[in-house]
């Protein structure tokens, strides 16, 4: 008698909903007992992780201040890696997004009132694209791997706000620490709604995914970057060229990391400084195959993911969970969410022994 | 394994969504005050925010039983550390320690919203009325070991294995500058931005590579025991980081500069407990306590440990000042003149270093 | 030793741990499958390493401890990807993120405890020979290890019938399963010798390169195999290279710094390492074919 999978024929809504609700009880089973194990009240961890966080109207605000980049970048990384580009360095396309966006702030502030954050968001939409124009022109013309040269300059981007904000852009009255001068009023993100942190760039991340989804309906069509991710031979006889799908993916998702970018120094952090992500361009990877690539899902994929950060510090604050504890249960949380869901595309059958010839 | 404090307590209504937490109020018979601290890294980096937790021990030993303690480790400047502030503000905490200095904005930010709790801030420079500013005269103590390496070089040049160019790092190279080049007037100290609080395998290659061009003494502003395991591999000599490391490298360790915290954060707590809490901004050192040189190695010569001795006790009666004049910069221009001393304004907003550093 | 020699036996030393970590990924992204958990298998390794061979004062039962630790983190992998058909790239991610925190819980207790270096191995008669002596022959036994994988490897998938299989899961499992070879055995038993390695990779840090534990003491070297596994373009040989020039770059952007050679910022130079691997790639690019195993990533569903 052998178990196996089986592919369904057609997904199964009902069950590609309870996946995810499974998976979650599963996690907190089995983060119950591993709680229980190290000596915490596994109650108190688990509302202190999934419950407090969100209890209250700042906490929904500090949810979306946490999920907005992660779902603007992740909506872009969905766009490429369903047409097969495999963008790794959103790292760095936010960095230089904000890199472009701080700097206006820094240096026109004398643009008028109006003029001045729509062109730093311009500005940090352009550095992402410049920044990720490098591999995309590195693949496209040589054949270069993206993967490979994406996360090379992540790292060089990163290195490359810290020159800056140790040297020239430093701020003359900032004890020689390294950080800008603070951005002035008029370039700080409005705030959305009163009582939170929560700003412009939580809604744009929000529109932003109608916006992919009508975009992936109907222009994804003419680039058949869908097409062309699954089967690059087949794409080309199709006539979809592939460089320019290269390009499309590459500056659309490195666009949008920029983006988030200027929108995360303009607002929570108001300057630039050495540290301006704890690794959103790399979470968002995960977001983005959490939600299966499609932008509803992207979108509570980032939720989740942005909850499970909020949450392993609140169980820090107030179950006395350790750091590392919190990283464990944020790992089986991904780990049953990814295997649970393999039950939406397949089916468990049972088959009879079969005799070997 | 790791200590746990009793940091356990059940959420009150912390989604109330009021922005102003209420007066602090008088606690009740056996209730306990809570304490926060707040760190950028982990524990395990056996460096700074390690002698920070140290510190926060140290208040759970002395007033336990009035006070409770918790902690948040692995911080992110930025928008986490709002984040987190607040969260330990509204859930009851009274004081509340931030012990890096990209929190300086979010802890003003925080403390304006909740007034009544009180906040202090490491290595920063803006207060308020309930915020305190705190920081170790850290180049103190490398003015105590700049002597010793002045007198255990043979070849007159240090390697200093150093993480970011931050005036707190800035100023320790110019002191240990100054001080070793008092004893050997020709020393050199060659520094390697290895531009990370702790990488282990990189501090060993920076502490090899200035190994190979001629160092005899390792210093560092970096946070493993890494480059002290490299000088006890090769034959240099070497000094510990925020804690004793000799245990790492027995024969090579000469001293150790010590972040000695709890001492400080017991004092403050307790003026909490008492009322008397008032903002502030200290900057303290050898005499005060906050910075303690290590047990010398055996090994160390009498006269070096005496001489050792004395510039130590001369910072704390004040008769010797670490950046005392002469001094002139890279470029052989002089500075402060004889006679004369940088005011800690200067210190502060040192960018600039002193002849013999090679960076 | 003189500079020169000293220089270059730093830059074997320090390749090591990329050589061991990225031979075995390549190893598993050859049979098709990506795993992006390396970061996580190679700090678990390490303080598995680590604790062992302080607990038992044994710095051997360390590597056997690493290598089982690496593996168990891959087994898991497996059962996501191979068993549940998990999306590759997700469960690695999640896979580095759990490790980090394991990592992190189980090292706790060791933070601030010395450790047991590895013994240095002179191979006899060979560390004695001028230049290439010391720099090649006076290590210990995980750094030869490290070198004498790339050859092994390409031993390994070119001339033997296993080899073969494997690059032909890799490359067109369908066909693989229909001439009746156990794709995805194959796959799992890539995954454990990966994971094995990434886990000796992280024991190499912390029993012989600075024997200590500090939290995340890998400092993304973990990332950086797994980009020298594309930079390698999937073959062991310039595997070797790849690591060499990451290791020496980064090695001699120190010593310049050291030499006060060059007046730009340091963090300048330090981008020297990630720039020259994209240059020499491009140089590559223009001269060969550089193409990933063509299943790499996708999930192999074998028929009923």
């Amino acid at each position: 008698m052998r178990i196996g999978l089986e592919p369904r024929i057609e997904r199964s809504a009902a069950v590609a909903l309870l996946a995810p609700v499974v998976a979650v009880l599963l996690t907190l089973l089995a983060g119950a007992i591993l709680f229980a194990l190290l000596g915490h009240a596994p109650g108190a961890a688990l509302y202190a992780f999934f419950i407090s966080p969100i209890d209250s109207r700042y906490g929904l605000g500090e949810l979306g201040v946490k999920a907005a980049p992660l779902v603007l970048i992740a909506l872009g990384l969905a766009f490429g890696f369903r047409a097969g580009v495999w963008n790794i360095g959103a790292e760095g396309q936010f960095t230089l997004g904000a890199i472009c966006g701080g700097g206006i702030a820094l240096f026109l502030p004398d643009v008028g009132a109006p003029w001045l954050f729509p062109l730093m968001l311009l500005a940090g939409v352009l550095g992402g694209m410049l920044w990720a124009a490098i591999p995309a022109l590195l693949k496209a013309r040589f054949e270069v791997n993206e993967i490979l040269t994406s996360l090379m300059l992540s790292y060089v981007a990163l290195l490359l706000l810290s020159t800056l904000v140790h040297g020239p852009w430093k701020d003359p009255e900032g004890f020689g620490f390294p950080q800008s001068r603070l951005f002035p009023e008029a370039a700080t993100a409005p705030l959305v709604l009163a009582g939170t942190r929560l700003h412009l760039g939580a809604l744009v991340a929000l529109l932003a995914v109608p916006v992919a989804w009508v975009v992936e309906r109907r222009a994804l069509g003419a680039f058949g970057a869908r097409v062309a991710g699954l089967a690059p031979a087949a794409a080309r006889y199709a006539g979809f060229r592939r460089p320019r799908v290269i390009w499309a993916a590459m500056l659309i998702s490195g666009g949008l990391a920029g983006l988030a970018g200027v929108f995360e120094v303009a607002g929570p952090i108001g300057q630039l400084v050495p540290r301006i992500s704890p690794g959103y361009g790399f979470t968002a990877i995960i977001v983005a195959f959490l939600g299966r690539l499609h932008p509803a899902g992207v979108l509570l994929a980032g939720l989740v993911v942005a909850l499970s950060y909020i949450g392993a510090e609140n169980a820090q604050i107030e179950a006395g969970l350790p750091q590392a504890v919190g990283g464990v249960f944020q790992g089986m949380l991904l780990f049953f969410l990814l295997g649970c869901e393999v039950f939406a595309r397949y089916r468990l059958r049972v088959y009879p022994a079969r005799r070997r010839a | 394994m790791s200590s746990k404090a009793t940091r356990r307590h059940l959420l009150a209504g912390l989604g109330a969504g009021a922005a102003l937490a209420s007066p602090l109020r008088r606690l009740a018979a056996g209730e306990r005050l809570k304490a926060g601290w707040v760190y950028v890294g982990p524990i395990g980096d056996h460096g700074w925010t390690y002698r920070h937790d140290v510190g926060r021990r140290e208040v759970e030993a002395a007033l336990g039983e009035r006070v409770e303690t918790t902690y948040v480790e692995k911080v992110a400047e930025g928008p986490d550390a709002e984040r987190v502030l607040r969260q330990l503000a509204a859930s009851g905490h009274a004081i509340i320690f931030a012990t890096s200095f990209g929190f300086m904005n979010s802890v003003i930010r925080v403390a304006k919203q909740f007034p009544q709790v009180k906040f202090e801030h490491a290595t920063g420079y803006k207060t308020a009325p309930n915020v305190a500013v705190y920081n170790a005269r850290f180049h103190e103590g490398r003015t105590v070991i700049g002597t010793i390496a002045g007198h255990m070089t043979k070849s007159g040049i240090v390697g200093y294995v150093a993480s970011f160019p931050i005036p707190e790092v800035v100023m320790g190279i110019n002191a240990f500058m100054l001080a070793m080049r008092r004893v050997r007037p020709d020393a050199v100290a060659k520094v390697v931005w290895v531009n990370s609080w702790y990488d282990p395998g990189k501090e060993a290659d920076a502490a090899k590579a200035l190994i190979d061009q001629g160092a005899d003494i390792i210093t560092q502003h970096t946070d493993s025991a890494a480059p002290l395991q490299v000088a006890e591999e090769r034959g240099a000599w070497a000094f510990g980081q925020a804690s004793d490391m000799s245990r790492f490298a027995p024969r090579a360790h000469l001293t150790a500069i010590i972040d000695n915290w709890g001492p400080y954060y017991i004092q403050r707590v307790q003026a909490v407990l008492d009322g008397s809490w008032k903002s502030h901004a200290i900057w303290w050192g050898l005499r005060e306590g906050m910075v303690k040189i290590g047990p010398y190695n055996p090994r160390l010569p009498e006269e070096v440990r005496e001489a050792a001795e004395r510039v130590r006790q001369g910072i704390i009666d004040g008769s010797i000042h670490p950046f005392a004049g002469p001094i002139r910069d890279q470029q052989g221009r002089l500075r402060v003149p004889e006679g004369k001393a940088l005011a800690d304004e200067e210190i502060l907003r040192m960018d600039w270093y002193v002849e013999g550093v090679q960076t | 030793m003189d500079p020169l020699t000293a220089v270059l036996a730093s830059i074997i030393a320090a390749a090591t741990p990329l050589l061991l970590a990225a031979a075995g990924e390549l190893v598993v992204e050859r049979s098709g499958v990506l795993n992006l958990g390396v970061e996580g298998m190679m700090l678990t390794g390490a303080i598995a390493a680590f604790a062992t061979a302080t607990t038992s004062g044994n710095p051997h039962l360390g590597i056997l401890a690493a290598a089982l630790a690496g593996a168990l983190l891959a087994l898991l992998f497996g059962l996501l990807t191979l068993t549940l058909l998990a999306n590759q790239v997700a469960s690695g991610l999640a896979l580095t993120i759990f490790g980090v925190g394991l990592s992190s819980l189980l090292g706790a207790g060791f933070v601030g405890v010395p450790g047991e270096r590895l013994p240095r191995l002179d191979i006899p008669g060979l560390s004695a020979w001028p230049l290439v002596g010391p720099v090649l022959f006076r290590h210990d036994i995980l750094v030869y290890l490290g070198l004498l994988l790339p050859p092994g490897l390409a031993l390994f998938l070119r001339r033997t019938r296993a080899g073969r299989i494997l690059r032909a899961c890799g490359e067109n499992a369908d066909a693989a399963h229909a001439l009746g070879h156990p794709v995805i055995r194959v796959r799992y038993l890539a995954l454990l010798f990966g994971g094995a390695t990434s886990g000796l990779a992280g024991a190499f840090l912390s029993l012989s390169y600075t024997p200590l534990w500090i939290e995340e003491m890998t400092a993304g070297r973990g990332w950086i195999a797994l980009a020298l596994v594309v930079f390698a373009s999937w073959s062991p040989w310039r595997l070797l290279l790849g690591a060499w020039l990451f290791g020496g770059v980064t090695i001699l952007e120190l010593h310049a710094q050291g030499l006060g050679l060059v007046a730009v910022p340091a963090q300048v130079l330090s981008m020297l390492p990630y720039l020259a691997t994209i240059a020499v790639l491009l140089v590559i690019a223009r001269s060969g074919r550089l193409r990933a195993p063509a299943c790499l990533g996708r999930p192999f569903h074998p028929p009923v």
